[in-house]
């Protein structure tokens, strides 16, 4: 189970498994949103994990859940001059003088950003109303 | 905008999306939580566990990464001839199928546990672990882990190992860094193997290559290497043992050492 022909499943299974660990630990009924950052230089390809996902979430308690793939340009900060510059994935030379010796900034990561649950009710037996979801939408976007 | 990792959240709103904060709850019975983790923190876990192996007993984990056929098991036999002398060895040999390779390695009088993958294209940390119970670590100055031959995902997975060598054989082309810049940034090491062949594929560039390694910004060094029998892999030789040198320092100051770009260097970015 742990591994495939695409890491993409096997990142994808390591991704059900925590999700699935974060709902249980906060006794969710179900998980609506997973908001991951996958930079170019991770060696995850964004829309390979989408495929594998949808095998990897199939019958979890986040199987309906929206995945939401951040993505993240490569960014270097040149060791010589200190400018900081965006850059190709396979071309990581400093934007502003040409030399090589470069620190990346972002571009690399792979991260769990956020996940977004739904309480199991302590008073009813509904879920929360696609309003509030609506509703933790827009509180989201003033973070 | 957060500096570090280009997120939304900030040191001025962040305490209100961590645990208790007022957005992380909602009237309607949701919960956002905030976690800025690893996608593979399991696999890294288990790597921090496995390098915590070595270091107790002092072994220097070196992972070898290619695409297949690049030499990395006849490196290995040249350098269990050249170094089996002097410094005790361990090999783990990550394949599809076949118990070939550590075959190979065991017929040079060397311990080797093969760990066939299956369907996988690349070894993690847990198949490390595994492979380590059916290894005597005790006595050993090197282990060698040979992955999968691959020149995409095993660069994505922290094994535990200290080192990473990618190589680079003569008629896989000299522009292959910059078409996988994943893997061969994170090298510690190029070397360029099969390196008699020069001679009959000019097309080859090794300076070409060392200028498509410095073009994902990676100051490893490049050797230039032949296994052929008689052919020169003192500099190899060389850098293994320096290496090891300077890993015992470390362990004697305290500290571990690792690969030049970890697979989990987005940690660095989940500092917000």
């Amino acid at each position: 189970m742990r591994s495939s022909r695409m890491h993409e499943l096997a990142i994808s299974r390591a991704l059900i498994r925590q999700v699935e660990g974060i709902a249980g630990e906060r006794h969710a009924e179900r998980v609506i949103r997973i908001v991951v950052r996958i930079g170019p230089l991770s060696g995850v390809e964004p829309a390979l994990l989408r495929n594998a996902w949808s095998l990897a979430c199939a019958g979890t308690c986040a199987a309906d859940a929206e995945l939401v793939v951040e993505d993240s340009p490569v960014r270097v900060r040149c060791l010589e001059c200190g400018a900081e510059s965006e850059v190709p994935s396979n071309r990581l030379l400093c934007g502003s003088c040409g030399r090589w010796r470069t620190q990346v900034l972002t571009g690399d990561e792979l991260l769990l950003i956020r996940v977004e649950l739904e309480k199991k009710h302590p008073s009813s037996n509904h879920p929360a109303t696609t309003s509030g979801i609506r509703n933790l939408e827009r509180v989201s976007d003033h973070v | 905008m957060c500096d570090t990792c280009g997120c939304t959240i900030t040191e001025a709103n962040e305490h209100l999306v961590r645990h208790g904060g007022i957005l992380q709850h909602t009237h309607q019975g949701t919960e956002s939580v905030l976690l800025l983790r690893s996608l593979l923190s399991e696999n890294d876990q288990v790597a921090t566990h496995n390098r915590q192996h070595f270091d107790a007993r002092g072994v220097l984990a070196i992972n070898l990464m290619s695409s297949p056929g690049a030499g990395k098991t006849s490196l290995l036999e040249r350098t269990i001839d050249e170094l089996g002398g002097r410094l005790r060895i361990g090999v783990i040999e990550g394949d599809l199928a076949t118990e070939n390779d550590a075959r190979r390695i065991r017929a040079k009088g060397i311990p080797a546990v093969q760990i066939t993958t299956g369907s996988a294209c690349h070894l993690d940390a847990h198949m490390i672990h595994s492979a380590l119970h059916e290894l005597e670590l005790d006595g050993l100055d090197l282990l060698f882990i040979e992955n999968v031959g691959n020149l995409v995902c095993p660069a994505s997975f922290d094994l535990g190992q200290h080192l990473n060598v990618t190589l680079l054989s003569v008629p896989e082309g000299d522009d292959k860094p910059q078409k996988y810049p994943v893997m061969f940034r994170t090298a510690d090491l190029l070397a360029i193997t099969k390196c008699d062949l020069l001679e009959y594929l000019p097309e080859f560039d090794p300076g070409r290559a060392e200028a498509s390694l410095r073009a994902v910004g990676s100051a490893a060094p490049v050797l230039r290497l032949s296994s052929r029998p008689g052919a020169a892999i003192e500099p190899w030789c060389a850098w293994v043992a320096e290496q090891l040198e300077t890993y015992r320092r470390r362990l004697s100051d305290g500290q571990t050492l690792r690969p030049v770009v970890a697979p989990d260097a987005e940690q660095l970015h989940a500092s917000v």
